[in-house]
């Protein structure tokens, strides 16, 4: 019916379509060796400009927002309630309560199992360690275990590392109140530890006989999550 | 009046079914394969922004499947390809494709405004960059994909640097693909060649004269027509 294509006359011209491909491979090749000097220039150079841009700019340094429901959860901080269950005994603090204890600010890095590090960000609020002591909850078992107001998410701790100095119920960071893609009114920070074990839009704190695994222990994260001897990485520990 | 409709449109009829009037572009297997090819890397962008523009993640959350999905659909881009090269089709246009000829460099000069005139090949110089570009760009991010999938096997640094090519790569990706369907969506017989494998000779004749020509056999048998 048409004219059929079958053409075997041997095609001229020279073969530039290959070498443009072997080009970028080698290009590609050269991007992976010196791709981590290169992220940190782009990374100091976009943050001096134009801050904003460092979350929708590829490896400029920024945070990365994660989520594992369908949003950000949202919460007032007048609304806010921590539920803490020691025991028997259950307490619900509010955010005014927190501010009442004593508070604490650290600046460290934060390192998600990911790869993308922020470094010195400072954070301020309760120490865990301080929660745990109030109430009492080492007295009514051996970890902790988080929930999160968006329903899903949990995480976990032994009761020893929960009295680490560098770990915080967080309500601050760089000296504002933490927003809400970032797990505000409260987040916990967990410094020495992957990014996952800091919960965010912490809703309750629970001592637990046993460490109960967290949302992505059960898909296969570690559960000492120490930066840089697990999870398979190497990264600068957070100190 | 009623008489000239009914003489113009079976001689429109007439052409249409004429083998002057069509030619053959793409066979089966190359169009199957556009087609693959096209929703794989549509779904490998929509799922990347879903994984990493921070207003879009918290909007559709599901990190977990979006991830998966992202890895499976990486990971299956290269079966199309690979099967089409089985296809003599695909072969011819790929060499095709690989081919800059004198006429692909004028085409390229800035400023060219004799293009018209120019006897054009099955694919332009366009075409064949974008082909080259993204063949190319399959592999790196393909390579770089997997690297940061199983990042058990490299330390930090190469990560990183892994990190970085695949996410620079994947915005100017992004770029051409989107340039690249900006210049299908004007030209509709372009499309009905991926759509048929059929393109008018008048089109052919005016985007792909060297091509139309060899097509027809107007030149002699030694014709040029990558």
């Amino acid at each position: 019916m048409t004219t059929e294509d079958v053409d075997l006359t041997p095609a001229e011209g020279k073969p530039i379509g290959r070498r443009i491909v072997f080009g970028m491979v080698g290009v590609g090749a050269v991007g992976v060796v010196l791709g981590k000097q290169l992220t940190s220039m782009t990374s100091s150079a976009v943050g001096a400009v134009a801050p904003q841009l460092q979350s929708v700019i590829p490896a400029t340094g920024g945070f990365r927002i994660y989520t594992v429901t369908n949003g950000y959860p949202e919460m007032s901080i007048a609304d806010y309630r921590l539920k803490i269950t020691s025991g028997p005994k259950v307490s619900t603090l509010t955010f005014a309560d927190l501010a009442a204890m004593p508070q604490t600010s650290m600046t460290k890095d934060f390192q998600c199992v990911t790869g993308w590090r922020v470094e010195d960000v400072p954070w301020a609020g309760v120490l865990l360690s301080d929660i745990i002591t109030e109430f009492g909850l080492d007295e009514h078992g051996t970890a902790l275990a988080f929930t999160s107001f968006d329903g899903v998410y949990t995480e976990s701790l032994t009761m020893e590392q929960g009295m680490r100095p560098d770990i915080l119920v967080a309500s601050s960071m760089y000296g504002a109140p933490i927003s809400r893609e970032h797990g505000g009114p409260v987040r916990l920070l967990v410094a020495p530890m992957y990014a996952y074990k800091s919960i965010k839009w912490l809703d309750g704190i629970e001592a637990t006989p046993d460490v109960e695994p967290g949302y992505w222990e059960l898909r296969g994260y570690d559960i000492d999550a120490w930066v840089g001897k697990s999870n398979g990485r190497s990264d600068a520990p957070v100190v | 009046m009623t008489s000239m409709l009914g003489w113009a449109s079976q001689m429109g009829a007439v052409m249409l079914r004429s083998s002057e009037a069509m030619l053959r572009r793409f066979s089966r297997a190359e169009r199957w394969t556009h087609r693959l090819i096209a929703l794989d890397v549509t779904l490998l962008i929509v799922t990347a922004a879903f994984l990493y523009i921070p207003d879009i993640s918290a909007l559709v959350g599901n990190r977990y499947f979006f991830k998966i999905s992202h890895v499976i659909l990486g990971f299956a881009l290269p079966i199309p390809i690979i099967i089409a090269f089985f296809f003599l089709a695909f072969r011819l246009d790929v060499r095709r494709l690989n081919r800059f000829t004198k006429v692909d460099r004028q085409w390229l000069r800035p400023g060219n405004r004799q293009r018209r005139e120019l006897e054009v090949g099955k694919f332009n110089a366009g075409q064949k960059l974008n082909s080259a570009f993204q063949f190319g760009a399959i592999i790196v991010m393909l390579v770089t994909g997997a690297m940061l999938w199983f990042n058990g096997l490299f330390s930090v640094d190469i990560r990183t640097g892994a990190t970085f090519v695949h996410d620079w790569l994947a915005l100017i990706v992004t770029v051409v693909v989107v340039g690249h369907v900006y210049m299908a969506m004007r030209d509709p017989y372009a499309r009905q060649g991926l759509r048929t494998g059929f393109v008018p000779r008048e089109w052919a004749e005016r985007e792909h004269r060297g091509w139309a020509r060899a097509m027809s056999g107007e030149e002699s048998s030694g014709a040029r027509v990558d």
